[in-house]
């Protein structure tokens, strides 16, 4: 553990009526950083964020809290808490009385639980609204008085669960930058739920993506968005078109592969061996598709069809039919330099990448 | 939950208790009741019998038992055919009046039922206001016997019990999505069809749960057939309330209430049945 | 839907809830002994209700029962209710089961059994039985109305209220009890209107000592008809109309 470790969970595992929700987890989580529990509904995520807060206790392994064991020990003694993806502001209290409540069931005195009602209540922008109910503010500010009750109590870190998925799109993106502004104000860690990869990518600091019940990566976003580290957190985040290839042979991180039997030079620190089969990876926005008269070596490219052209505003979206029935994913950008967006369907055009923006992982059946 | 169980205990100790010692028990010393003699002396004492239940193997008490049933049943196939029309108007009634007439099946639905049946009296007697208005309107001569005969009594038990009937249907048919039946006309079918294959079964839970509500108080509320029957013993609740006050024949009232639970057990399991078939068949 | 009929059928159906009782409230206001015929206004029946002495101390007692039993029934059912919601125990299901039972089993077969409970323990009939057996029966529909309003609750303001350092105390005096007490009103009254209304049970448990009400109506309405019950039963309808609005409102409020 390092100094800077704030949560320690130690092969944690976690089953409910037998049935196996948690899977021996690994996980460090660095004090005062923005990290995002990410994956699909039921990867156990959810269970993971209870487990840290108290409210389940793990099957097995030991979970730390600046650097002591907190087994057995209740929710409001871990010095965590949690802002719910309901909310769960008490309805009939007023916004003052909501962020009050703890402080008041830990005994404090009047005068501190004020000044640091306020100050909380000044951090969110809500110090206009401590009369009202909480029937009578928006979703966004319910959220921010969500968030003002948990941290008014002073937490090493803050587990939110899902809290912006009941809000519509527009209001979503604004508070995904506040809550970003509100955690480099405050800095506390934050442990964030979500399954929305986007929200993930675009907040954290560090990604863990989660697959039923198991870690598969934990990384910057960067990180896991351009080296993920399997076929599984590749297609869970974004876009991805995958091709199964064969490798000839390999000069240091070079590898020349061959992808229905054109050659070509990929790029990897992965331990390969030669006469290995594998999957290339390619994001859409990597895909050039070029057309017919703009190509005149076509040794590694591979001939298609457009089957299908969307307009998106500020790209193109294509979908192109291979020569092998494989349908690829392509996103053009527009370009000051390249007038030519113009596709139509049944067009045969020419697909191909810059080398080195391709992903290879191991070959999984 | 290890904290704070002390909270957990005492609720849990105070309502288990009070069931077990007033709910329970009694009920299993009405059992053992239904099984023992009684004498002049005492009202119940050893020896171990089955003579209260041979005993009902009796023209006379099947006779009752049999009109008990018949009689709740004909009331509860008049609820429902007078409920249901009633509570589906109303629940397509808009917002804002709706409310106001919820609130006034709900008056009777509270008020004491014995008053309400008394009040049925000064409409059904000689000179009450029916046979007066149809003297005056010239339909007939002298006053029609309707106090005291059975159709009084089912005229009592239909006033006391439709609320009963209405207000679970009423639940149930306001739950009803109306696009469904928007669905079904537009898919071509005519309005028996859409009653019959959409509305009905959807509704069918409410139909049911009015139909116990009253049924079973249908047959025990003694003081309907006292009040506006002609003969004393017409109801199960008449005869076991006889049993128990006026003959003091406490065992044989047991037996005779444990048959009536008995078989109002195995209608509540057949209920519960054919409920949860039904929401196997939603499933599919 | 065509509007005459349905309008009318409505309007039948309501005339025949309703017509009984208004005949009845008009005619405690006849001066005439025994005849339909109108004889003029008079208060003459309400005079010599509020004479009798015997039904005002039955109404009193039937006031104080309904009070307390209303009470007790409150209290114990809206605890099962919140058991039943917040913890996981053995027989859970059991005793939800039970609550259901206890509401659709016939009133004669729950008077019968008290009252060979009571002679059993040799406990005389007259307020302590009456209590007994009106809490019994009052505690299953407050469990329901309670538990009813409770599921419709936020399962995570507990945990929420827990995560701050709430008691099971705290939660129970400063969230469970400040959100639920509509809920509690509308189980307190419809308690103390089944306690007033009861005649079944109590027609088993009652004893000379203690005469209550709906009992004390049902003997002298065996009697026949006279307007000096008509005028009772239009005060006794005019209170229940009263409980019926209040619990109205306070239900329709909410928090």
């Amino acid at each position: 553990m390092t100094i800077n470790t704030i949560v320690e969970l130690r092969g944690v595992s976690k089953s409910i009526h037998d049935h196996q929700i948690l899977y021996d987890i690994h996980l460090e989580v660095q004090n005062g950083e923005f990290l995002t529990l990410l994956g699909p509904s039921g990867c156990g995520k959810t269970t993971l964020l209870r487990l840290i807060s108290g409210f389940e206790n793990p099957t097995t392994g030991t979970i730390f809290i600046n650097g002591k064991s907190v087994d057995g020990l209740p929710p409001h003694l871990r010095h965590v808490h949690t802002v719910f993806q309901s909310y769960a502001l008490f309805p009939h209290m007023t916004v003052l009385e909501n962020v009050a409540f703890g402080l008041r069931c830990q005994h404090i005195s009047k005068q501190e639980i004020d000044q640091r009602v306020t100050d909380v209540l000044k951090i969110v922008k809500l110090e206009k609204y401590i009369q009202r109910k909480p029937e009578q503010l928006s979703g966004g500010q319910q959220q921010r008085v969500a968030i003002a009750r948990a941290v008014v109590n002073r937490p090493l870190v803050l587990l939110l669960d899902e809290p912006l998925s009941s809000l519509d799109y527009r209001l979503r993106k604004t508070m995904q930058i506040e809550l970003k502004q509100l955690q480099r104000t405050l800095g506390i860690t934050f442990i964030f739920v979500t399954h929305d990869q986007e929200e993930a990518l675009s907040m954290s600091d560090r990604v863990v993506i989660m697959h039923e019940g198991g870690i598969e990566q934990i990384g910057t976003p960067r990180q896991v968005y351009e080296k993920p580290q399997n076929l599984t957190v590749a297609k869970f985040i974004g876009e991805v078109n995958i091709f199964d290839c064969d490798i000839l042979s390999i000069d240091g991180q070079h590898i020349t592969v061959s992808i229905q039997g054109k050659k070509r030079i990929a790029k990897s620190t992965h331990p390969f061996a030669a006469g290995q089969r594998a999957h290339l990876l390619v994001r859409p926005e990597d895909l050039r598709v070029w057309g017919q008269s703009e190509v005149q070596d076509s040794s590694d490219m591979f001939p298609g069809v457009v089957e299908e052209v969307i307009y998106k505003g500020t790209t193109v979206d294509l979908m192109v039919r291979l020569s092998n029935n494989q349908l690829v994913a392509a996103t053009e950008f527009f370009d000051e330099d390249d007038d030519r967006l113009e596709y139509t369907i049944g067009e045969q055009v020419w697909a191909t990448w810059l080398s080195g923006w391709e992903v290879i992982l191991p070959y999984e059946a | 939950m290890k904290h704070n169980s002390g909270f957990k205990q005492l609720s849990l100790s105070i309502i288990w208790i009070w069931l077990l010692l007033f709910a329970l028990l009694p009920f299993a010393l009405v059992t053992i009741a239904s099984f023992l003699s009684h004498s002049d002396t005492r009202l119940i004492e050893p020896p171990f019998t089955w003579i209260n239940y041979t005993q009902l193997n009796n023209i006379l008490y099947l006779r009752i038992f049999k009109e008990s049933f018949y009689i709740a049943g004909t009331c509860t196939v008049i609820c429902l055919l007078v409920g249901y029309p009633f509570a589906y108007a109303i629940a397509h009634l808009n917002d804002k009046i709706k409310g106001v007439f919820i609130l006034l099946i709900i008056i009777p639905f509270w008020t004491s039922s014995l008053i309400r049946s008394y009040s049925l009296i000064t409409i059904l007697k000689p000179k009450g206001i029916i046979n007066s208005t149809l003297i005056w309107l010239g339909f007939i001569d002298k006053p029609l016997a309707l106090l005291f005969t059975n159709t009084a009594v089912m005229i009592g038990l239909v006033y006391n019990l439709l609320p009963f009937m209405v207000l679970p249907l009423l639940t149930n048919i306001e739950r009803l999505d109306n696009r469904l039946i928007d669905a079904a006309r537009d898919l071509g079918a005519n309005r028996f069809t859409t009653f019959r294959r959409i509305i009905l079964p959807l509704t069918l839970p409410g139909i049911l749960s009015g139909c116990i509500l009253v049924f079973l108080p249908a047959m025990t509320i003694f003081y309907i057939p006292d009040l506006l029957g002609g003969s004393k013993s017409i109801l199960l609740g008449n005869l076991i309330q006889n049993q128990f006050l006026i003959a003091q024949n406490w065992p044989l009232g047991s037996a005779i209430s444990i048959v009536f639970t008995v078989l109002l057990a195995i209608l509540l399991v057949i209920y519960w049945r054919s409920m949860r078939d039904k929401t196997h068949q939603d499933l599919l | 839907m065509n509007k005459i009929p349905v309008a009318s059928y409505l309007a039948s159906i309501y005339l025949f809830f309703y017509l009984p009782i208004v005949v009845l409230i008009i005619y405690s206001f006849n001066s005439a002994q025994y005849s339909l015929m109108w004889h003029g206004f008079s208060l003459r029946w309400y005079h010599e209700l509020f004479a009798d002495t015997d039904l005002w101390i039955a109404a009193l007692h039937s006031l104080v029962l309904g009070v307390i039993a209303a009470t007790i029934a409150m209290c114990i059912g809206s605890l099962a209710a919140i058991s039943l919601y917040r913890y996981q125990f053995s027989g859970r299901k059991l005793l939800y089961g039970l609550v259901f039972i206890l509401i659709l089993s016939p009133d004669i077969v729950m008077g019968i059994s008290l009252l060979i409970l009571f002679s059993l323990i040799k406990l005389p009939l007259g307020f302590t039985s009456l209590l007994l057996a009106h809490t019994t029966f009052c505690i299953p529909f407050v469990v329901v109305t309670v538990y009813s309003r409770i599921i419709s609750f936020d399962n995570y303001i507990f945990e929420a209220a827990k995560d701050l350092g709430a008691t099971d105390t705290v939660i129970f005096t400063q969230i469970i009890l400040p959100l639920l007490w509509p809920a509690l009103l509308a189980g307190w009254l419809l308690s103390f209107t089944l306690s007033l209304d009861d005649v079944i049970i109590s027609y088993f448990v009652a004893g000379p000592d203690f005469e209550i009400l709906p009992l004390k109506i049902y003997s002298m309405v065996r009697l026949g008809v006279k307007p000096e019950i008509n005028a009772l039963c239009s005060v006794t309808f005019a209170l229940t109309l009263l409980l019926i609005l209040l619990s109205q409102l306070a239900l329709r409020k909410k928090p």
